[in-house]
């Protein structure tokens, strides 16, 4: 049970400069790709069929970007619960390989009201073990007024 | 040529939310959290069922044998977008047992460098059975080359 934020959440204490937990995936395996593709009805062979990635002149096939956002995700959504995520956007910058272990990093760029709510902007970054850089982008969280349960 | 594009409307989708869709969606993320893939864990956390995790949205979206279809009919060759960038606005939750309709249109189209690079802004409504606005999504893709009008393949970068 994965509920990191209960723990250590302190709405007052949150500052520009903050950095939410960095989550680090497992590299990635063709299994990833396989389930990936069918699990997200992308089924374009580019991800899943080295045959089809050849013959596009790729050297294997290539990890999914909606995979790489999907892991921007959870690392949003173990910091706090997906009910305060407002916005959440990304730029995919590089091509994610076989092997890649990727690490998500947010850092709090601002603190502001939105809605007459408490919101922070979290800058969003993903590089692999390598430190090369696969994703930028940014999310908008609301703060809950107490710690959530 | 293709400003034509802005304004137009695709047909809407409607997608059910399946609760072994999202189980096998978990799985293929590493999802730890029950809450996205055990119907008793979410409830026990307050929520109707399982739980649409935040980019599942636009997987629904694409839930039809060729979702590629639409852009062939606008004359763009689908092997020639690559997925750029992609931005989600959240109002209300998605569960399993949801049923949702999709309502896409263009919203811009961009060139640079005279034309070798077109982006296609692409905006899509997620309204659930009752009506209720879950999801605005933004899906910018870059067209490569020569990818309108023409089936000629460039060869590299052609997805994400």
């Amino acid at each position: 049970m994965n509920k990191p934020f209960a723990a250590v959440f302190d709405k007052a204490g949150i500052a520009v400069g903050d950095e939410l937990p960095i989550l680090t995936k497992a590299p990635i395996t063709r299994t990833t790709l396989a389930y990936f593709c069918g699990a997200s009805n992308d089924h374009n062979p580019l991800h899943v069929d080295i045959d089809a990635a050849k013959a596009a002149g790729m050297e294997d096939v290539f990890v999914h970007g909606m995979l790489n956002m999907a892991y921007v995700g959870q690392m949003l959504t173990q910091w706090l619960p997906q009910q305060y995520l407002r916005c959440f956007e990304v730029k995919f910058g590089a091509i994610v390989h076989l092997g890649d272990e990727l690490s998500c990093k947010g850092v709090i760029d601002e603190r502001f009201e939105q809605a007459g709510e408490d919101c922070v902007r979290i800058r969003l970054s993903v590089h692999n073990q390598h430190d090369e850089l696969k994703l930028t982008g940014e999310a908008v969280m609301a703060l809950p007024n107490s710690k959530p349960e | 040529m293709a400003s034509e594009y802005v304004g137009k409307v695709f047909p809407p989708l409607q997608a059910d939310v399946e609760k072994w869709q999202l189980r096998f969606f978990a799985k293929a993320v590493g999802e730890s959290n029950p809450i996205y893939f055990d119907e008793v864990a979410a409830q026990a956390e307050g929520h109707k069922s399982i739980l649409a995790p935040p980019t599942y949205v636009l997987t629904l979206s694409i839930a039809e044998p060729d979702p590629f279809q639409k852009y062939r009919e606008l004359g763009i060759n689908p092997e020639q977008m690559l997925h750029a960038q992609q931005k989600f606005e959240y109002f209300s939750p998605i569960y399993a047992g949801d049923k949702i309709t999709f309502t896409s249109r263009i919203v811009d189209f961009i060139e640079r460098r005279k034309g070798a690079i077109k982006f296609l802004i692409e905006e899509t409504d997620a309204v659930n059975q009752e009506g209720v606005m879950t999801t605005r999504f933004r899906k910018t893709v870059v067209i490569k080359g020569n990818g309108l009008n023409d089936t000629a393949t460039e060869g590299k970068e052609t997805a994400t």
